[in-house]
């Protein structure tokens, strides 16, 4: 695929585990184009994270390649490894993990202080990602005081505000209830088809399958199955 | 960025307010005991200087070896010349004589007869100048128990409890035994207008305070005295100007080969003083090194907790594409901010209880009754400029050195290791 913005080839990752190795993930070979909608599927312990971390440039493979925006992940230092982050993908998170002392706002714009921007410009972003999700009323708010359906949204704002070209989204329905995950899933859909942003998730969650446009099967670090999903819409 | 992390320190108080209290406490610790240690050193160090030393003090040679001793024949001569010339050289100090005599006091009953018999530890100054320098000086007026101040010549101040150990009312004469400069013996009268107590066994034991002409008289010492001492105008010993005051005195005056020659010796020079004073500086560089030590080991363990507690937010941060570089600094930063609140909490809680003892000082004269050394019974603290950076530096050191080691531990750990911890 030329358009192919996360190319994977023979991808191997392995963990020292005492004195032998634990093998996460074993010769993947996968690549994703602009604005695809892909969910890594598997059980618990399948390689879902592993593969995850590696292509958000925070872990490197043992064996393979991995080519993300035009950038070998291996090849990365840690500063140009930031940098990709920082520019160019974001991370979800089951655990929401927004910074309990500040507001809502101020979690979603901390992204963007590491990049250089002018505050009006910088207040404009943050508005703008803020009403992405539906939560411009929440700005003053700190996490503490939002749902969890809130806090996953406020994290979506904060993945998205710097406009990245990929989100990693690693079981981000998770923690919540039937109705948010509902609420989270179609915010991020509208935000893949209006802003053409390539969302890659994690999950093992039935609700989330039915809106994935292409479902990958992990087990015990594999493959198994790489499956186009015909929309029920 | 900075308004970031500023925010997050004030708004998170576990963030802050344990490092905030320990880096006061060892700050206002240190600031406090500086400046309590200064005030009583610096305290002492005027009392020697007023009481026995000067700021610089001149003698012959062989009385200054055997000083102890009292050798008033050995005593300086031509004193008056010595005085004008010192003037003239050192306009900014002031020269006074001094004798110092031993003897055995006698009080006699209405016949002429001994009553009662004591030794006596004289000490002539001049107390009928109407400036009252030297009068202030050994605390004269504040001692008096009872009576008042000599006020023409034959009038002399004792010890107050060799008054009521003998009985000697104020009015009553006393001799002296003593001998003259010359080596004859003398017993001359004088007549007791007031009791002292200066509250140091040192200076109360067999006291006997007369003016300076007296003892000049008593002791055939006209234009003689055992000591000269010198006072910087200012009031403040300078040990540099002392130094080179006795090096330059000493070159022109002072012949190693003629006893009687004069010899010149500055405050510093005296043996215990000396080791007071370095005493006093040792333990000011030491206790500031315990305290950056200790306070740098707490602080880092609180934090490593506080790294520990936040490795949620280090991971979004270097998920967000803060590089661990970046997060290592800002741990930084928020130490010296963090620093800076404690140290200067520190400092103005140490600066102003010192303050407030060096107005109100605390008074252990009850506890000092049998110490011999000259201390002083009121101990109060001293407000001095370096107070204001003794306890402030080794704050924000102590607090940046903790969160940089704890913090390093965090920069080392690998970008996917601290993420993977990041996952509950
Ligand atoms: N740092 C690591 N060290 C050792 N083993 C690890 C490490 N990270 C993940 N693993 C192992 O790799 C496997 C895959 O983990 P993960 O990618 O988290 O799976 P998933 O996200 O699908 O649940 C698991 O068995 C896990 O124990
Ligand atoms: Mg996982």
């Amino acid at each position: 695929m030329d358009n192919a913005i996360i190319q994977l080839n023979g991808l191997t990752k392995r963990f020292p585990v005492g004195s032998g190795y634990f093998t996460a993930l074993s010769d993947i070979d996968l690549s994703f184009s602009k604005g695809e909608f892909a969910g890594l599927v598997g059980p618990s312990g399948s390689g879902k994270t592993t593969l995850l971390n590696i292509i958000g440039s925070l872990d490197v493979p043992s064996v393979g390649e991995a080519t993300v925006l035009n950038h070998s992940i291996a090849g990365l230092n840690q500063k140009q490894a930031a940098n990709l982050r920082n520019h160019h993908i974001g991370f979800i998170f089951q655990t929401y993990n927004l910074l309990p002392v500040y507001t809502v706002y101020e979690n979603v714009e901390f992204a963007l202080l590491l990049q250089k921007m002018s505050a009006t410009e910088r207040r404009k972003a943050v508005m703008q990602a803020l009403e992405w999700v539906g939560l411009t009323d929440k700005e003053k708010s700190r996490p503490s005081m939002l749902s969890g359906g809130e806090c996953q949204r406020v994290a979506i704002a904060r993945s998205m505000v710097k406009k990245p070209e990929i989100v990693l989204a690693d079981e981000p329905t998770a923690n919540l209830d039937s109705k948010n995950s509902h609420h989270i899933l179609q915010t991020m859909q509208k935000l893949n088809d209006e802003l053409g942003v390539t969302f890659i998730f994690s999950t093992h969650d039935e609700k989330v399958m039915q809106y994935l446009k292409r479902k990958i099967s992990l087990a015990d670090g594999r493959v198994v199955a790489d499956e186009l999903a015909i929309l029920s819409q | 960025m900075i308004k970031f992390l500023i925010k997050g320190i004030l708004r998170d108080k576990s963030r802050s307010l344990l490092p905030v209290i320990v880096v006061s406490l060892g700050v206002f610790l240190t600031v406090f005991m500086s400046g309590w240690m200064k005030g009583i050193f610096g305290d002492m160090i005027d009392m020697n200087a007023n009481y026995t030393m000067g700021h610089v003090k001149v003698m012959t040679r062989a009385y200054a070896e055997n000083e102890e001793q009292i050798p008033n024949d050995l005593a300086l001569l031509d004193v008056d010349a010595l005085t004008r010339q010192l003037s003239a050289e050192y306009p900014n100090v002031e020269w006074v004589r001094r004798i110092m005599f031993g003897g055995l006091l006698d009080v006699p009953d209405e016949n002429g007869e001994t009553r009662a018999q004591g030794p006596a530890a004289g000490r002539a100054v001049d107390l009928l100048s109407p400036d009252f320098k030297e009068a202030e000086r050994l605390n004269i007026p504040k001692s008096l128990v009872q009576g008042r101040m000599p006020q023409q010549q034959g009038e002399v101040l004792i010890s107050d409890e060799f008054a009521r150990r003998f009985n000697v009312a104020i009015g009553d004469d006393i001799s002296i035994l003593g001998s003259t400069m010359y080596g004859s013996m003398v017993v001359p009268t004088f007549t007791v207008c007031g009791t002292l107590n200066f509250g140091m066994a040192m200076l109360d034991r067999g006291a006997i305070i007369m003016d300076i002409t007296d003892a000049e008289l008593a002791f055939d010492m006209q234009d003689a005295a055992g000591e000269l001492l010198g006072y910087f105008k200012d009031g403040q010993y300078n040990d540099d100007e002392a130094l080179l005051m006795r090096e330059s005195f000493n070159a022109v005056y002072s012949d190693v080969n003629d006893e009687f020659s004069p010899q010149m010796v500055r405050l510093r020079d005296e043996a215990t003083l000396k080791q007071y004073l370095e005493m006093a500086d040792n333990m000011s560089a030491m206790m500031v090194m315990i305290f950056v030590i200790a306070m740098s080991i707490v602080l880092w363990n609180t934090g490593l907790l506080g790294g520990l507690r936040r490795y949620t937010e280090y991971g979004v941060r270097l998920a967000l594409g803060e590089e661990k570089g970046h997060i290592f600094r800002t741990i930084i930063y928020e130490a010296l901010m963090i620093g800076s609140i404690g140290s200067v909490l520190g400092s103005a809680l140490g600066i102003g209880i010192s303050y407030y003892l060096q107005e109100n000082g605390i008074d252990f004269s009850a506890m000092m009754k049998n110490v011999t050394m000259m201390m002083p019974t009121v101990y109060r603290a001293k407000v001095t400029p370096d107070l204001f950076y003794i306890g402030f530096i080794p704050g924000l050191l102590a607090m940046t050195l903790g969160n940089a080691l704890a913090g390093y531990a965090i920069y080392k750990r690998k970008t996917a290791q601290l993420f993977k911890e990041l996952e509950v």
